[in-house]
């Protein structure tokens, strides 16, 4: 199979003409880095298949970060380039280019963003472009496809590049080329762009910032309560309900499949969050809990994402984040990290060194929890008198150990955090396809990959305690468990379950009956001392067994002293 | 440099790692630079080269050397 490989500067649309291409969902944003992985597709050409790769953005072939070192090593693999170049910033984009055709590879350029750029008074002449490369030029616009078609149409045309890099002549040479093909014509501010300086200007910024994080929690919370009010609460009462309470008469409350699909009954009823059935717990914490908040989150997280808002904040909190020994943009895997651990986990690749991405990593998965946590500690809380006040006290406590152990990082491990150095990319108004397409993957996401793991988790605690082992684990751990955190011994269960599940953990904690002062250490215990099933496999492969030893064990130290001093001071 | 002043790159002060880096951000001697805005407490600093925005740190800032004119 030929394998054309999608190649160019970062936060240029090289997704986007990837899923165009292929027809293959990937998720793509308004920043550089996206993605920090290759992508493999397929697509059909003349009745052949070829394999299409979206490879990580680099802006020169000396990589100088681990997704542009993947680009760099992709090279080799491909047969034909498809150099996607950013229209409004030919001549940055050229030195990859002419990297790319002196590798002596067949290669087409897709001139994309082509729509922006004559919207910035650009113009450039595609066919003296072609005649000076001498391959072909395509002018595109991914997001809506125009150009895709005669993009296929020529990559038969695709000719071997045949530059010669010279490293003294190289940026008069691209300087010649722009010269022929480009003329700008001057054009005025608009008001995105009068929007995109005052979020960067520190005394407009910050204040900004804090409307974008108000906003975005309300909207979060009005969305989130508004699909669970109007469509997941009466879905599950009057339509779940009635089946489940059927079932349970047929199986007679007792017997083992009893306890298996529906769970214990709560005076004489199903409780969809205490009964810990597979069909009852199972179903409804994940669908008719979380959900509604994944979606609320990442529909919210997908805007700011494509607005371009996300490298802005980044260089607002530089400042504070080095004298915390940490890179401003440490800020994106954290804002990741909040839908969920896994994909924050795997966006640290954005940062330079392996010191940088080990803390940032560690960090997210101690401090930050994911949505289906957050979502499960609000609901719970909710039962008791005072959710605020129990909210502020995990959140605060989870923020106050982000800080302590960035600086214990700081001062523990040598070397210190690279200066910022980034792309800001314009402010672009969000394309609602890409937009919904990109929350319906991440929530199809969390479906897919969820459930199954929250049905496995329900399961499991049946047997073990049909076997008797939690409760012998109960015995065993009742020191650490009630003596220095002051939790009931039965929260061994929900601690057990975290391992797997962090939400059906929490929702564990339900049918215990603890105080206000117990829920909030369960929970921010339940959030720091272990990462879920998931996110610790991605962090064993990007760590690997040495360090994410070390993560672990830092992991338990902080959950057994955090839970001590909350007991202590609570 | 204020924000809002512009001047043209006259050389850059630095290993062969990080000139090759602004080189490919499209920061390199004879090209004109806007300063656009600064993070007080010596925080990055945002560039206009061309049309790329680009944040860089203070010290890596300071090894820009721009001829302001005037």
């Amino acid at each position: 199979m030929k394998d054309i490989l999608l190649m160019g500067n970062p936060n240029v649309g090289k997704s986007v003409v990837f899923s165009r291409l292929t027809g293959t969902d990937v998720i793509v944003s308004n920043y550089s880095g996206t993605t920090v992985e290759f992508t493999r597709g397929r697509m059909k050409l003349n009745g052949d298949v070829l394999g299409v790769i979206d490879v990580p953005g680099t802006y020169t072939l000396d990589p100088t970060t681990p997704a542009e070192q993947v680009a760099a090593d992709m090279l080799a693999e491909g047969e034909v380039i498809v150099n996607v170049v950013d229209a409004t910033n030919l001549e940055r984009n050229l030195n990859l280019t002419l990297q790319l055709l002196s590798s002596g590879k067949p290669m087409v350029v897709a001139l994309n963003m082509w729509d922006e750029a004559e919207h910035k008074g650009i113009q450039i002449d595609i066919a003296k472009l072609e005649k000076l490369l001498a391959v072909p030029v395509v002018p595109t616009v991914a997001l809506s496809g125009q150009g895709i078609k005669q993009l296929v149409g020529r990559l038969a045309e695709a000719a071997a590049g045949t530059w010669t890099y010279d490293a003294e002549r190289h940026w008069a040479q691209i300087g010649e080329i722009v010269d022929q093909v480009q003329v700008v014509k001057h054009h005025h501010h608009s008001l995105l762009e009068n929007l995109a300086d005052l979020s960067l200007k520190p005394w407009t910024g910050i204040p900004l910032a804090i409307v974008v994080a108000v906003v975005a929690f309300a909207l979060i919370r009005l969305v989130g309560e508004g699909l669970i009010g109007y469509v997941f609460e009466p879905l599950f009462e009057n339509l779940w309900r009635p089946l489940m309470a059927g079932l349970s008469v047929l199986l007679g409350p007792g017997s083992f499949w009893h306890e298996l699909l529906i769970g214990s009954l709560v005076d004489g009823e199903i409780d969809f969050v205490e009964s810990l059935g597979m069909l009852t717990t199972g179903l409804f914490v994940p669908i008719g809990m979380v959900l509604p908040y994944i979606f609320a989150f990442y529909l919210v997280l997908g805007l700011i994402e494509d607005i371009g808002y996300l490298p802005r904040l980044g260089v607002l909190v530089d400042t504070i984040m080095h004298r915390m020994g940490l890179h401003g943009l440490t800020v994106i895997p954290m804002m990741l990290g909040l839908g969920c651990n896994v994909p924050g986990a795997l966006s640290t690749r954005i940062l330079e060194t392996r010191r940088e991405r080990f803390i940032a990593a560690t960090l997210m998965a101690i401090c930050v929890p994911c949505m289906a946590q957050i979502a499960m500690v609000v609901g719970l809380m909710g039962q008791s008198d005072n959710l605020m006040l129990g909210l502020f006290a995990v959140f605060g406590t989870l923020a106050m150990l982000w800080v302590v152990l960035a600086l214990i990082f700081k001062r523990v491990l040598p070397g210190e955090a690279p200066e910022i150095f980034v792309e800001i990319p314009p402010y672009r108004m969000p394309y609602a396809g890409a937009v919904a397409q990109k929350v319906w993957l991440r929530t199809r996401q969390f479906i897919t990959e969820a459930v199954p793991y929250v049905l496995l988790g329900i399961f499991i605690v049946n047997v073990l305690y049909v076997l008797h082992i939690i409760q012998f684990l109960g015995n065993l751990l009742s020191p650490v468990v009630t003596r220095l955190w002051g939790l009931p011994t039965e929260a061994i269960a929900a601690l057990l379950i975290g391992f797997l599940r962090k939400d059906v953990a929490i929702g564990m904690l339900a049918p215990l009956g603890l105080n206000l002062k117990q829920l909030i250490i369960a929970c921010t215990i339940l959030t720091v001392y272990f990462p879920c099933a998931a996110t610790f496999a991605v962090l064993l492969r990007e760590f690997g067994l040495r360090r994410m030893a070390k993560a672990a064990l830092l992991m338990t130290a902080v959950a057994l002293t955090v839970g001590a001093l909350l007991n202590l001071i609570l | 440099m204020a924000p809002g002043q512009s001047g043209i790159v006259a050389s850059l002060k630095g290993g062969w790692g990080m000139v090759r880096r602004m080189q490919a951000m499209g920061i390199r001697p004879g090209v004109p630079i806007t300063k656009t805005t600064s993070q007080p407490f010596r925080g990055p600093i945002s560039v206009q080269v061309g049309n790329t925005q680009v944040a860089l740190g203070f010290g890596l800032a300071r090894r820009i050397m721009v001829e302001v004119p005037g």
